[in-house]
């Protein structure tokens, strides 16, 4: 099963980067941006057929690499 | 006194490391990332770099390479581990120490020398040296110290603030933080204090007609309170 997975940083961590591309954003003229924060995606081929153990997982994985839970939180937002 | 420092795919401040601790008189050995077993030690170093090309995160995939097993063993027993800068960040993802290194607040790669202040002396690193300011050199674009409020009241509690961005007077504004890190924050150690994480290369400053000589201080002053 194909499992997609989203990182965000958490609200009270500050996103440098989001920062940024918000300014930008504001010089090309979007100026109706209220914030912008920067996240990660992934995309699992897992060798399971059963949705829930697919999204167990990549859940176990979350925790234990592709987020930092002290700064980050992670959301399974589709599994296919 | 022995000491190890682990070469991890892309660290590149190990073989500097080795160059300093032995010019102190400590007996170092490289042990590569993939081996699975420490070399008997006094100390081991997590060296500078950009381990795995700091994909993902900062140190996440060298925090879970294999050696990293026996350190965080060694670590739990009571044994000395210092990370350095890459090193340091490797800590704080295998859990060790508190807290993250995030971006630097201006996005900027820094690289220069700092002042920095170590009055936390009441641990196997710093007692015995008689000065608090020293000069060090950080290079680094993700240097920026950040924890939890639970996480800096306990910080706060066991005294676990190693070092500090300050002036060359040991003030310690906010305008002298070069990166954006919580309080000033340049060091941390676990509760314990046999770990010490830090950003700071003191392996950079050994040699006085390079640099500059507090890193020499700092060598010289750990192999004597190790032996």
């Amino acid at each position: 099963m194909k499992v997609s997975a989203i990182i965000t940083l958490k609200k009270d961590v500050l996103d440098p980067q989001g920062k940024v591309i918000h300014q930008t954003l504001d010089g090309m003229g979007f100026k109706d941006v209220n914030e912008v924060r920067q996240g990660k995606y992934f995309e699992i081929d897992v060798k399971e057929n059963d949705p829930k153990k697919a999204q167990k997982i990549v859940e176990d994985m979350c925790n234990k690499l592709l987020a930092n839970l002290v700064i980050e939180n992670y959301k399974i937002i589709e599994i296919q | 006194m022995k000491s190890a420092v682990i070469t991890f795919p892309g660290s590149n401040c190990d073989r500097d490391m080795h160059v300093a601790l032995s010019k102190f008189g400590f007996k170092n050995k490289m042990v590569w990332h993939n081996d699975n077993e420490l070399p008997k030690s006094d100390l081991v170093v997590l060296p500078g770099g950009f381990s795995y090309g700091d994909y993902l995160r900062c140190g996440s995939m060298a925090s879970k390479s294999k050696i990293m097993q026996s350190v965080i063993n060694f670590a739990k027993s009571g044994g000395l581990v210092m990370g350095i800068c890459n090193g340091f960040q490797i800590l704080v993802e295998t859990g060790l120490v508190p807290g993250v290194l995030l971006r630097n607040k201006y996005l900027e790669f820094i690289c220069k020398n700092v002042f920095v202040k170590i009055d936390n002396k009441d641990n196997q690193y710093f007692k015995n040296l008689d000065k608090d300011v020293f000069e060090f050199h950080i290079a680094h674009n993700e240097g920026n110290y950040f924890c939890t409020n639970d996480q800096l009241k306990e910080i706060d509690d066991n005294n676990q603030v190693a070092i500090y961005y300050c002036n060359n007077d040991g003030n310690t504004d906010e305008k002298y933080n070069p990166n954006g890190s919580l309080n000033n924050i340049a060091g941390i150690f676990n509760k314990e204090k046999n770990v010490l994480g830090m950003m700071p290369h003191p392996e950079r400053m050994i040699d006085k007609s390079l640099s500059g000589e507090d890193g020499s201080f700092f060598f010289k002053n750990l192999l004597n309170n190790i032996k």
